[in-house]
């Protein structure tokens, strides 16, 4: 079930950053920008970070990507005009190359790799007890720090997209 | 069943590759992208990666400091998304254009 | 091991029961809710359909999925189709982490009232409330239509900025109980102070109840903070372009997060499925409850107003009574009594707290006018976040005072 979970979500995310990357209108790439955070939050569940993931989605699915969408339809951005025009054989054949390349490059790379152990589902788990204990005792001087960080980008957003009378 | 592929533990390398795919495709749309909220969402498609990067390493350690350190990524990149959208917008105020190639001089 | 025994099994059988019952809810809370606005605006409601409008949800479902199902040519197809279902999945998954009583054993197998106990499961329920703001925002771009932009940007605006003094309200019981699934929270409840004040959240937390519930009209997008959607503001709002299905989609999603939002403060607030009073005096309350309404429908039922009711009220009598009896015999015969009465009494109480809500939400409904957007926002704003962020410190003071 592991491997399987892992290969499914993975493809899923990678198949949602090629959709970013490629896709002309924002939107389409925001919703799939969305689509990578969903399945990264299955692998770090999967990883034993059950908090970050519900923090993934929360914060970053949920908010950060919300104000994305907002920012999309309020500017009414279009598509985007592509400029160069390439041939249908590069597109296609050109991107299954490089992708076998790739693919044969991290094979190789992968093999000189020393030998990691394997992931199993609940061998570690990072409860909300043990990331808010180290969070609130070894990290609290960065916690401080981000908070007055945050307050800064606060302040800073609302004066930059007032209106100026 | 152990006996089964689809069931034995995954390596861990394989979330550091598809760490180093995201973040790939993350510059590769950075460098490409021309409007500049694509632009925006490839940074934040980058941290991403660097997220999976330390939760993968944080389960190898068997330490809960990884997640801190991806809790602290996440809520930097709310507040840069925050301030990079007010700027945005701004520009978009000043110049009618979201086409990063078209905000080429000081002056307009 | 049998194969009923299988935890598979026991889940898809749950899966099952769950998913009926909530679809049946869900249904038949738009005839209570249209019940109760009728009453309390002195009129009768739904009356013909069948007996007093009981199966109106069911002539509604048929008109809906009968309708002609169009799609605008201006809209881009993909979302708008992926709205509604976005929407509508979300607003049914939450029911996932509900426990809607305690563990119960039916014949060889033990297993609790819930689909899943997720050690995260308020942050659960928090992240799938979050991304159900996207239904409404993409619902509204969608369309292709200034309206319903301007109404999905208005929801979804107004959505995000609630979620923040609903998760503070959440994070108050939290630190009471220190626990952040909802078994553990339930089973914090348990217990009465001087032997008959049960010891609910609420009554440490009441401005935290108060704050979520207000929240909690806010989220689900009811009155009085229904700008977005309203009919006559905002032409129907985000929804203005959806018809047949894809609307009955959007009306579902509201009405399972207004489920949603009241079974999360039942259980965060409320206790759950603890009874009010210590157990032995408590069993007899359902049997008191349905006896009572029993008597009242055959009374009335005795000289009706309306020539129908003739046949409908004693009937009605007759069910009630026939549920009393049900309670009545689970609690006193021992053959039934380990397997049935703790589904049974867990299932009056839950199901009970949360119809109460329930009828606050639509009572409010009948009752205020609604806010206008600004007013609305500021509100969240300069009102409930700090009263909130208040309710958070002088919990968390308490519970550090009070702490070794």
């Amino acid at each position: 079930m592991t491997a399987l979970i892992f290969i499914i979500f993975a493809g899923i995310a990678v198949f949602c950053g090629i959709n970013l990357v490629v896709q002309t209108h924002p939107i389409a790439s925001a919703l799939s920008l969305i689509g990578v955070m969903g399945s990264l939050a299955v692998l770090y569940l999967q990883l034993g970070g059950e908090f970050i993931a519900a923090a993934q989605v929360i914060v970053y699915a949920g908010a950060i990507m919300v104000l994305f969408v907002f920012v999309i339809m309020l500017l009414n951005a279009g598509a985007e005009a592509t400029t160069f025009q390439v041939s249908r054989f590069v597109k296609y054949f050109g991107v299954l190359l490089l992708a076998a390349f790739l693919g044969l490059i991290s094979f190789i790379i992968q093999g000189a790799l020393p030998k990691t152990e394997g992931v199993v589902f609940g061998a570690y788990t990072g409860t909300a007890l043990d990331v808010g204990r180290k969070l609130f005792t070894s990290y609290l001087l960065p916690f401080e720090v981000t908070s007055i960080l945050i307050l800064i980008a606060i302040v800073g957003a609302i004066v930059l997209a007032r209106k100026e009378i | 069943m152990p006996a089964n592929p689809l069931n034995s533990p995954v390596p861990l390398n394989w979330y550091l590759i598809l760490s180093a795919i995201l973040f790939a495709l993350g510059v590769a749309g950075f460098i490409f992208r021309r409007n500049i909220i694509t632009v925006f969402m490839s940074i934040e498609l980058m941290l991403n990666a660097v997220n999976l990067s330390f939760i993968a390493f944080s389960y190898q350690f068997r330490q809960v400091d990884g997640h801190i350190y991806s809790f602290f990524v996440m809520v930097v990149a709310a507040a840069e998304a925050a301030v990079g959208l007010a700027i945005i917008l701004t520009v978009f105020k000043n110049r009618a254009t979201l086409m990063i190639d078209e905000v080429n001089s000081m002056k307009y | 091991m049998s194969i009923l025994e299988n935890f598979y099994i026991i889940s898809l059988i749950k899966v099952a029961i769950v998913a009926f019952i909530l679809l049946t809810t869900l249904a038949y809370l738009q005839w209570i809710e249209r019940k109760v606005i009728a009453h309390v605006q002195l009129r009768v409601g739904p009356y013909r359909v069948g007996p007093h409008g009981l199966l109106q949800p069911l002539a509604d479902v048929v008109k809906l999925i009968t309708k002609e199902g169009l799609m605008p040519s201006h809209v881009n197809k993909l979302f708008y189709l992926l709205a509604p279902f976005v929407a509508v999945t979300l607003a049914l998954i939450s029911i996932a982490v509900i426990p809607f009583g305690p563990e119960i054993s039916i014949g060889p197998v033990r297993t609790w009232m819930q689909l899943t106990d997720l050690r995260i499961g308020v942050l659960f329920v928090l992240a799938v409330s979050s991304i159900g703001v996207y239904g409404v925002a993409l619902g509204g771009w969608a369309s292709n239509n200034k309206y319903s932009l301007l109404g999905g940007l208005r929801s979804s605006a107004q959505m995000i900025s609630y979620e923040l003094p609903l998760g503070l309200a959440v994070a108050a019981p939290l630190l009471l109980a220190n626990t952040l699934s909802f078994r553990e929270m339930v089973n914090y409840q348990s217990g009465y102070w001087l032997g008959f004040i049960p010891r609910w959240n609420v009554i440490p937390e009441i401005l935290g109840f108060i704050v979520f519930m207000i929240a909690g009209f806010a989220e689900t997008n009811r009155v009085p903070f229904d700008l977005p959607e309203a009919e006559n503001e905002l032409v129907a709002g985000f929804h203005t372009e959806y018809s047949s299905m894809t609307f009955a989609a959007f009306f579902m999603a509201e009405y399972a997060n207004m489920v949603t939002v009241t079974a999360v403060a039942t259980l965060l607030f409320l206790g759950g499925w603890q009874p009010l009073f210590p157990e032995p005096y408590s069993d007899v309350i359902p049997i008191l409850v349905f006896l009572l309404g029993g008597l009242v429908s055959l009374y009335h039922g005795m000289n009706p107003a309306r020539r129908k009711d003739k046949f409908t009220l004693p009937a009605a009598g007759l069910v009630f009574l026939g549920i009393a009896a049900i309670f009545a015999l689970s609690v006193v015969a021992p053959p039934l009594q380990d397997t049935l009465k703790p589904i049974l009494l867990a299932l009056f109480w839950f199901c009970g707290k949360i119809l109460v809500l329930l009828f606050i939400f639509i009572w409010v409904r009948a009752t205020l006018p609604r806010f206008r957007y600004d007013q609305l926002m500021r509100f969240a704003w300069t009102g409930l976040f700090p009263l909130s962020m208040v309710n958070l410190l002088v919990t968390s003071l308490v519970v550090a005072l009070t702490s070794k």
